[in-house]
């Protein structure tokens, strides 16, 4: 959601890992989608189709520029303009850790697409427990700024994670994490900066 | 241009025939794929760019057109690229066939016997126009207000010929306070004693009276509460006290308000603002559709690019974000920019970075591919 951010999408590895959890031709939202790097490149090398969601203005350019479509309105408002299972898939990436009502975006995550993919920063990263365990907050390449001056309102783990999930009856499909450009599947909340879950509506 | 042809009017009435006033800018190109065609709204014309030139080649004062802001060489709309109409509609009062002008069928002017015209009977007349240019497809309708419901119009009446829409800050229809606003202007005008039931000009008089009324209503709603505060306040005229008059032009709004107003009234025809404002009301293309837009829009095929102004609140960004809505749910391409301006509706005419970037963008990256 903030121009800045999308330096945490470098190195474009992450992005490719990203993008290979997004199934050939399909319909994609995008909530949070900055510039509309993601999007640009599932519609060209990936065949989908769809729409970003952003707020900030110059993202919102950069979208039109790049002839991506973009829909400028405010997440936390809601996603009531989208249809119930109406894409095939809905990106989160980056974008949860700046929402105020991340729970509802989830759940709204999970109604609007037939299957959610979230990427956050790894609040269980190592590095991050071990600057607590010294007394002070993380300041990392993912989480790159001093606790007074950060745009992300809300830190958390990949388990905090599982745990949100399984209170709104989300069923986690994939889950692993990414750090320097590789997946990782050992230990991932330990060992990776950024968490990627892939989850759908579960039977209630 | 003239054209003999009937019309077929959406009342079921025709005009057996009429002109049109249009004005071009920039190059057709050879395979006819760069036309660009320009709505206007209420009170504006087919001058929609340039400057006008007296005969000695100098250029007139105040002839700038309506949105030259957005179009002419380099501009968003880029008159070096695109091959730009802009027409006046039917009804209005700058050249296309309009109550001020002779009814053929009478030889009188038509004055209150000028039928009424909708936002779908325009297009109607838009698009032979087009035919006469010989253009079959239109790279882009674009159009802010009312103008915005003809660009969304053509994509519904003929989606075929229309690659791109460009609809700011519009709407799918007016609100009960929308149609509200334009009833009072219409009272101010038809309760005009010199009114005559429309026919004013085989009188030999004008209503002004009921035009300035109508005309400062407009205008305040075309603001926003902080535009107006920043600008007027509640500063009285210069070098003037409270003077306990009731009469009396006290406050700058007052000042500003009656000067719009006569300003207005002495270039803009009683007949064309009643019949422009019941366009306005009338449109509703989901009507046919029991309110359902998502279904009315399901035969546009155009891409689209919406604008609004979060300080609008006679067109409102809410409004057009049931387009948006209606045209996702029809898997349609569709951008939407929501401008933070603080100039009401008045903000479609004005010169902001963040909305010209945007239609440049969007002009440069889609119209043109």
């Amino acid at each position: 959601m903030n121009p800045t951010l999308d330096m945490t999408l470098a190195p474009s590895a992450d992005l490719l890992s990203i993008a290979h959890l997004v199934p050939h031709g399909s319909r994609v939202l995008d909530l949070g989608c900055g510039t509309g790097e993601l999007l640009a490149h599932l519609i060209a090398e990936r065949g989908c189709s769809g729409y970003g969601v952003e707020i900030n203005d110059a993202n919102v350019q950069a979208c039109v520029a790049r002839g991506v479509n973009v829909i400028q309105i405010n997440l936390e408002e809601g996603l009531s303009m989208f249809g119930d299972g109406s894409f095939d898939v809905v990106l989160q990436i980056d974008t949860l850790q700046h929402l105020r009502n991340a729970e509802v975006t989830l759940v709204e995550t999970a109604r609007v697409g037939r299957i959610g993919i979230v990427v956050f920063p790894n609040f269980g990263h190592w590095p991050n427990r071990l600057a607590v365990l010294r007394g002070r907050m993380p300041v990392t390449k993912v989480l790159p700024y001093q606790w007074y001056d950060t745009p992300n309102i809300r830190v958390g783990t990949m388990q905090d994670f599982e745990a949100l999930a399984l209170q709104n009856q989300l069923q986690i499909l994939d889950q692993f994490g990414l750090q320097d450009g590789k997946e990782i599947r050992f230990w991932p909340n330990a060992l990776a900066g950024r968490a990627v879950f892939k989850f759908q509506r579960g039977l209630t | 241009m003239h054209f003999a042809d009937r019309l077929p009017l959406q009342s079921g009435a025709s005009l057996s025939a009429y002109d049109l006033s249009y004005e071009t800018y920039g190059t057709l190109n050879f395979d006819k794929s760069n036309a660009v065609l320009i709505c206007h709204a209420l009170n504006a014309s087919h001058h929609v760019a340039g400057v006008y030139v007296d005969e000695a080649g100098k250029v007139i004062d105040k002839s700038e057109g309506w949105w030259g802001t957005m179009i002419g060489p380099g501009k968003p709309v880029d008159t070096d690229q695109f091959f730009v109409i802009g027409v006046n509609n039917l009804g209005s009062c700058f050249g296309s066939t309009g109550p001020m002008q002779i009814n053929p069928d009478t030889g009188e002017i038509y004055g209150a016997d000028f039928p009424v015209v909708t936002v779908q009977d325009w297009v109607n007349a838009q698009a032979r126009l087009m035919d006469a240019l010989g253009i079959q497809t239109l790279a882009a309708v674009m159009g802010g207000s009312l103008g915005g419901m003809q660009a969304l119009s053509w994509t519904l009446q003929y989606p075929e010929r229309v690659l791109h829409a460009i609809v700011v800050a519009s709407a799918p229809n007016l609100t009960a306070e929308n149609i509200a606003f334009n009833e009072v202007a219409r009272r101010a005008i038809v309760t005009d004693p010199d009114f005559n039931g429309g026919n004013y000009a085989r009188a030999g008089v004008l209503p002004k009276r009921g035009l300035r009324i109508a005309r400062m209503i407009g205008h305040i709603t075309y603001l926003s509460d902080d535009v107006m505060n920043e600008k007027f306040g509640r500063q009285l005229q210069p070098e003037q006290e409270i003077k306990y008059s009731t009469q009396d032009v006290e406050f700058q709004i007052e000042s500003y308000l009656r000067y719009q107003g006569d300003k207005f009234a002495e270039y803009f025809d009683a007949n064309t603002y009643l019949l422009i404002t019941r366009a306005l009301d009338y449109f509703d293309p989901a009507k046919s559709f029991d309110g359902d837009l998502s279904r009315a829009l399901a035969t546009a095929k155009a891409k689209f690019l919406l604008v609004s102004f979060t300080t609008d609140w006679r067109f409102s960004p809410a409004r057009s974000r049931e387009i948006v809505k209606a045209l996702l749910d029809n898997q349609r391409d569709v951008s939407y920019a929501e401008i933070d301006a603080p100039h009401g509706h008045d903000a479609f005419l004005l010169d902001d970075a963040r909305y010209m970037g945007v239609v440049r963008s969007y002009f440069q990256s889609k119209v043109l591919a």
